[in-house]
């Protein structure tokens, strides 16, 4: 027994567990969850207060890693996860070169070897050079590490192709990753097409530009069989498509982002670049359907879509500033406010950001099950803080929530046995020289 | 009344006496125009840039014009010989400017928010002289402006607006400022010209000109921006001037004393005939007049004028 976990109150939505127990860790595994484990002569951490939960999973980043290290790099991007109680995140292939060979994934993994403080898991590209034209190399790109394949950022126009892409990439037990935009309809949209952009006359994107992709892509399915889950969802509609797909049978998942259940396109009247993102901020009925829809499970995970900018690109006008926002250290504050304004059953919180985005894409952990990795998140619920961008572990300060209030945050991130975060601190250089416990 | 902004951005978060007030400090310059010597010199020492990051004639020469007849100091630059064309940013463009220490900045920018993202980086004053789709404050001053005079009030007319009020920034503004002063306003243009939700906007939507123009005392023709259309929102000019051109016929329908207004300039003959633009209702010329009129008002308004009697 490497260490005990003691008094803290494990929520564990794979078990189904809610309740005080003691977390024991042994080789970098979880070891045994038991109401009272005796530590003999194994160190403790005291976590009487806090919840114990399952390491945090963000199954949609951006680390920018390589080709554009000013806006953020492995690094800081897993430093930021680290701090936001995430043990492991999935980067997104939209890089410089883009992640559309083994060559790129791996240099990806060598970069989150040396110098990362949580788990990256490589998405590959879909279409070479994410032009939507020609598959890329999906065989390889698994072989090589690749979990996932997707051109987010861009979608998958061709049905054509994305049918290929979801027959191929079965072959490979690789998930096929769709940003859901019809490009044609969408046609340079800046932010929603509502009552705002009718004041703002801003361009503007219709909801029905992700619905349709989103149904294009569920009929796909039903033709495939290939594994389908759809990103950052933000509409009614496609939180009613995903749930008929579901009945269905249909093997797809699907996640939303934080400012998609928490921000509406009010937001934007300020012409704020920072509420700025693709697919835009919706409208009330829109955030309090997400909101049923992971009442109900209908969405199996939150991710936060974290795309740093370089200040300089955000600070221009509305149309010419670039689509994102940053949310790894936001995103458990900003979904705890669900639970705290009872929106929200804590379990199914927990789960969205652990079990759910694990399975959608076929990950390892998300659960405190005995014999799988010891990724822990120590969170303290009743913490109260202010969102301060310049507090940020990431490089980038692009947040929609700066100025929030917020109840709930990670106080220590254990990845695979080792304390990589604990109060404010990041305490490792890489996962290799971490220590097991906070010093 | 004392004018407390720093700079006028928009329509929208006006008070209705803030308009009011515009409205009347612009009777006052309307006399000035009409003078042998056309100069005040309310705004001696007072130096204005105008920005025009857009290509522009009537409005930047009627702001020009107010600026001159206020005996500011005037400065143009347009984005064809300034700097932006060699790829500065306008966050840059206006660190450069305030480096310079004017005292009214006044913008017309292709990007919706551009003079509210000027206005708050800069100490100056900021005039919007059009923002993208956004809005174009003076125009629809000066629009009230000349209702006013003509009508002798703003409440309880009925407006039509008729064109692509989607993309135009001219009827955000009017639309604005006309219900804030308790007009109804009617909007009519092809479905694929009115925006999403215009009716909570608090006006009514039409897609037949007759019944937008029915009893109406004011209708105002917008300009076809076909540069604004990535792609084609009605099929031809030839069936725009048919089916929702202004013409002596369509306007038999309005009040026996209604004015017909255009923000110029005009594509004779697609959104308004000659024969109306140059007849008896049209009171276009009048409202280039009272442009200049309402630019001054501003302008002496924002930049301190305001608290003092500017012909004392």
């Amino acid at each position: 027994m490497e260490f005990v976990i003691r008094g803290g109150h494990v929520i564990d939505p794979a078990s189904g567990l809610d309740a005080p127990r003691d977390v024991a860790v042994a080789e970098g595994k979880i070891l045994a969850v038991e109401p009272s484990i005796d530590p003999g002569p194994a160190p403790v951490v005291d976590a009487s207060g806090l919840w114990v939960l399952p390491g945090l999973i963000d199954i949609h980043v951006h680390l920018r890693e390589p080709g554009q290290e000013y806006k953020e790099d492995v690094a800081s991007g897993t430093r930021a996860a680290a701090a936001g109680g995430f043990t492991a995140v999935a980067a997104m292939p939209n890089t410089q070169p883009v992640n559309d060979n083994a060559e790129v994934t791996r240099y990806i993994l060598e970069k989150a070897c040396r110098g990362g403080v949580c788990r990256v898991y490589p998405v590959g590209a879909i279409s070479k050079g994410l032009r939507g034209e020609d598959l890329a190399e999906i065989g390889e790109l698994a072989e090589a590490g690749c979990v996932a394949v997707t051109d987010d950022g861009h979608p998958v126009s061709s049905s054509l192709l994305m049918r290929r892409a979801l027959e191929y990439a079965s072959a490979f037990g690789v998930v096929v990753v769709s940003h859901c935009e019809d490009l044609d309809l969408a046609r340079g949209g800046a932010m929603n097409e509502g009552l705002a952009s009718a004041y703002l006359g801003l361009p503007a994107v219709p909801a029905e530009a992700e619905e349709i992709q989103v149904a294009r892509d569920l009929l796909l399915v039903r033709r495939t069989g290939g594994r389908l889950h759809l990103a950052h969802l933000s509409t009614r509609g496609s939180m009613k498509l995903l749930r008929y797909a579901k009945r269905m049978g249909l093997p797809v998942t699907g996640e939303t982002a934080p400012h998609y259940f928490t921000l509406t396109e009010d937001a934007v009247r300020s012409f704020d670049t920072h509420a700025k993102m693709n697919p835009p901020l919706r409208e009330i009925a829109d955030v309090e359907a997400v909101q049923k829809a992971l009442r109900r499970g209908v969405v199996d995970a939150v991710a936060t879509d974290h795309a740093p900018h370089a200040p300089d690109e955000k600070e221009v006008e509305f149309e010419a500033a670039p689509n994102g926002v940053i949310g790894l250290e936001t995103s458990l504050g900003v979904t705890l406010r669900l639970v705290h304004h009872g929106l929200l059953d804590r379990v199914r919180a927990v789960a969205a950001l652990t079990w759910g985005p694990a399975r959608a894409l076929g990950l390892p952990g998300g659960t405190l099950a005995p014999g799988g990795p010891a990724d822990i998140t120590l969170v303290d619920p009743e913490a109260r803080w202010t969102v301060d961008p310049a507090a940020f572990f990431s490089k980038a300060r692009n947040c929609p929530f700066a100025g929030m209030d917020l109840r709930g945050r990670a106080v220590g991130t254990i990845v695979g046995g080792r304390t990589v975060y604990w109060n404010g601190r990041i305490l490792a250089e890489n996962l290799e020289t971490a220590e097991r416990l906070p010093t | 009344m004392e004018f407390q902004r720093k700079d006028l951005v928009a329509i929208e978060p006006l008070a209705p006496e803030e308009i009011v007030h515009i409205l009347d400090t612009a009777e006052g310059f309307l006399e000035v125009s009409r003078r042998e010597v056309k100069k005040v010199p309310a705004l001696r020492g007072k130096t204005v840039v105008n920005g025009f990051f857009e290509p522009s004639t009537r409005t930047r020469l009627s702001f020009e014009i107010a600026e001159k007849r206020l005996s500011a100091d005037t400065v143009n630059f347009s984005a064809s010989t300034s700097s932006v064309k060699k790829g500065e940013t306008l966050l840059d463009t206006v660190r450069n400017i305030e480096a310079m220490v004017p005292d009214a900045v006044v913008i017309r920018h292709g990007a919706a928010g551009a003079a509210e993202f000027v206005a708050r980086r800069l100490a100056c004053s900021v005039i919007n002289a059009g923002d993208g789709r956004h809005e174009h404050p003076t125009q629809a001053l000066l629009d009230l402006f000349t209702i006013r005079r003509r009508k002798g009030r703003i409440e309880g007319l009925t407006v039509t607006i008729v064109g692509d009020i989607a993309n135009s920034r001219v009827a955000r503004s009017n639309i604005h400022a006309l219900t804030k002063l308790g007009a109804r306003v009617r909007v009519c243009g092809p479905p694929t010209m009115l925006p999403p939700q215009v009716e909570r906007m608090g006006v009514e939507a039409h897609t037949r000109v007759a019944e937008a123009v029915a009893g109406a005392d004011v209708v105002m023709a917008l300009r076809i921006q076909k540069e604004r259309l990535g792609r084609a929102v009605f099929p031809s000019d030839r069936e725009y001037a048919r089916v929702f051109g202004l013409n002596s016929r369509v306007l038999e329908g309005a009040a026996a004393d209604a004015i017909v207004m255009h923000p110029g300039p005009m594509n004779r003959g697609v959104e308004i005939t000659s024969e109306l633009a140059d007849g008896p209702r049209s009171v276009i010329l009048e409202q280039v007049e009272h442009g200049v009129a309402v630019r001054m008002a501003v302008l002496y308004l924002l930049l301190g004028g305001g608290r003092s009697e500017w012909n004392s």
